[in-house]
């Protein structure tokens, strides 16, 4: 079970530059929760806790912050991540059908952790900003374009390998 | 008209993001002039002379909005560069994140200089891992280079630029929504008055500028005004950055000057439709401009002649629609990510963006009725004019273009229960 949450001592030093960024100290919450979900893979309670102890704002806030932003997860993802991109130019170019591959590739549905651990994959509908290469997803933050049923093949060994 | 390369002249390029490399190719020498020649009077006068005009979407003259800034005031004053681009089409800025970030921040320092700021922001989107880690290395090279820091260039000039990442929120593209954002809070968008340039970030005179718009600023500096204004067209200085997608044989970022026709954009630089199919629509400036008929394909990519035919130039992304794409679907797509994007503070957004979403994919379900239809149209007016920000009116101005334009599509699906067209995902790639 989880334990309650604290940046390691790297984090901690990480944590101290963020905060000369900035003329307050609420400022530092984006930043600050991207750091604590870098660290754990996801934002649980106890990492709220600590977020508003760190930046003297109530839990409550950073809680309204976390469900707001689309990149904050509350529960846990696979060690890879795909966030498949919905937005018009990728729709056109067959979208629908990357999702279907990942369905049937990975064995599990939007939102779900593949069994092995090793992926997750979601469908958003923003606009991932990549309609140049779209159909388009990114995994673990970077784009993946041009795909094909080969070009998802070879995303997936490429990062079951690391 | 030909290809212009005012801040697209090193896409592509491996090199042009190290710095070393950068000053042997005219990196910082718009600034270093400034430096030289012109008091922050001056340069602001450049600019206005310049008909430079905000690139983000809104088209707000950039000289006119420094020149809103207080010039004597005793709080501090900032710079937030605008790199949160979400709008649906649109991906020029990552661009110039990705392949000059230098370019970026010699026309922060412009920028910085001619209003009396010493603490820039570049909000990037969360999305943009990528362009933000090149960003950022960028910046960390330019401090060792005593190119920015307590002597910006070797000045009598201390300036600061930390890059500021999103997590994922359209809303906080909206100026006021980002310095929310920046500030550590949901992006709700601020009521205007106050406008920015007074009360900004952390409650101190804040300029907001696009990528796109603070990069032409080195080119300025270098040649001046009016030659950046003489490659333009009346009001709209210099060229414009075409981010080109959808059913296109070559789909990418192309610099063009203001006034190029879409026609040109889409069959000569685009290479012309994908298998040399029917043209059915074009959305001219991201998804929340009205949608243009085929036969609207000679109009002049410029603010003015987008506006007289009721759309926009918008972020310049033009995204192609051919005869196999279905408008009602289209449109479906469109509306589901203002659904979800609505940040919920105004009720006639977040209650109407649902509505439309949620009236469409019965329709697009194959259980809609004619009077949908009506339904619609008396949202798209019941939403226009009735919020904070533009959010809502960029879901209206589609609602509203694609069942004026395309009725017979609506009318068919609502009445057989089906679409007009054949499944578009016959041509897919991945089949």
């Amino acid at each position: 079970m989880s334990t309650t949450f604290e940046f390691t001592s790297d984090n901690q030093k990480i944590f101290q530059t963020i905060l000369k960024k900035y003329p307050k100290k609420r400022a530092a919450m984006l930043p600050t929760l991207h750091l604590a979900q870098h660290q754990q893979g996801y934002i649980s309670p106890d990492v709220e806790e600590y977020v508003a102890e760190l930046l003297e704002v109530p839990v409550v806030d950073v809680h309204e912050v976390i469900t707001f932003y689309s990149l904050f997860s509350q529960k846990p993802m696979g060690k890879h991540h795909i966030r498949v991109c919905n937005s018009l130019a990728c729709w056109i170019r067959g979208c629908d059908q990357v999702k279907e591959y990942l369905r049937e590739k990975l064995g599990v549905e939007d939102g779900e952790i593949s069994e092995d651990g090793d992926f997750s994959w979601e469908s958003v509908p923003d606009c991932l900003g990549a309609c140049e290469m779209a159909p388009m997803l990114q995994v673990d933050g970077y784009f993946e374009g041009n795909l094909t049923r080969d070009k998802i093949d070879e995303v997936i060994e490429r990062k079951k390998r690391k | 008209m030909p290809i212009v390369k005012l801040v697209s002249e090193y896409f592509g390029n491996e090199e042009a993001r190290n710095l070393k490399w950068r000053l042997e190719h005219g990196g910082y020498e718009g600034a270093r002039k400034m430096f030289r020649e012109m008091e922050p009077s001056k340069v602001t006068e450049e600019v206005i002379l310049s008909n430079l005009r905000g690139l983000g979407g809104a088209g707000f003259p950039a000289g006119r909005k420094w020149s809103f800034v207080p010039q004597n005031t005793d709080k501090p004053k900032y710079l937030t560069v605008n790199a949160d681009e979400a709008e649906p089409g649109t991906f020029k800025d990552r661009y110039i994140l990705e392949w000059d970030p230098h370019r970026l921040i010699e026309g922060i320092i412009i920028c910085c200089y001619a209003v009396g700021i010493h603490t820039a922001y570049i909000y990037i989107r969360g999305e943009y891992v990528r362009p933000f880690e090149r960003m950022q290395g960028a910046i960390d090279e330019a401090y060792e280079a005593g190119i920015l820091g307590e002597k910006t260039l070797g000045q009598d000039f201390k300036l600061d630029i930390f890059v500021h990442r999103g997590a994922g929120a359209y809303i906080c593209g909206e100026e006021t929504g980002l310095l929310e954002s920046l500030e550590g809070k949901k992006g709700w968008p601020r009521l205007k008055p106050p406008f920015p340039a007074l009360v900004g970030a952390f409650g101190c005179p804040t300029v907001i500028n696009n990528v796109e718009t603070i990069s032409h600023l080195p080119n300025i500096m270098m040649k001046g005004g009016q030659w950046f204004a003489d490659l333009g067209c009346e009001r709209n200085g210099g060229s414009r950055l075409f981010a080109l997608s959808g059913c296109v044989k070559n789909p990418g970022v192309y610099e063009l000057p203001l006034g190029t026709p879409l026609r040109e954009l889409i069959y000569e630089h685009g290479g012309g439709i994908l298998g040399d199919r029917k043209l059915k629509g074009i959305i001219p400036g991201g998804t929340s401009a009205a949608v243009l008929s085929a036969d609207e394909v000679d109009i002049p990519m410029e603010f003015e002649s987008l506006a007289r035919a009721k759309s926009m130039l918008g972020s310049g992304a033009v995204i192609v629609l051919d005869e196999t794409v279905c408008m009602v679907k289209a449109l479906h797509n469109i509306e589901n990510f203002f659904a979800h994007e609505s940040c919920g503070q105004c009720t006639p957004c977040r209650e109407g963006t649902m509505w439309v979403y949620r009236i469409l994919s019965r329709i697009v379900d194959g259980a809609g009725t004619p009077s949908d239809l009506e339904t619609l149209k008396a949202l798209a007016e019941n939403m226009s004019g009735t919020s904070i920000c533009a959010l809502c009116e960029g879901a209206a101005m589609p609602l509203r273009s694609f069942l004026e334009k395309y009725p017979e599509e609506f009318e068919y699906y609502v009445t057989h229960k089906r679409s007009m067209v054949e499944d578009l995902q016959k041509d897919s790639v991945l089949v």
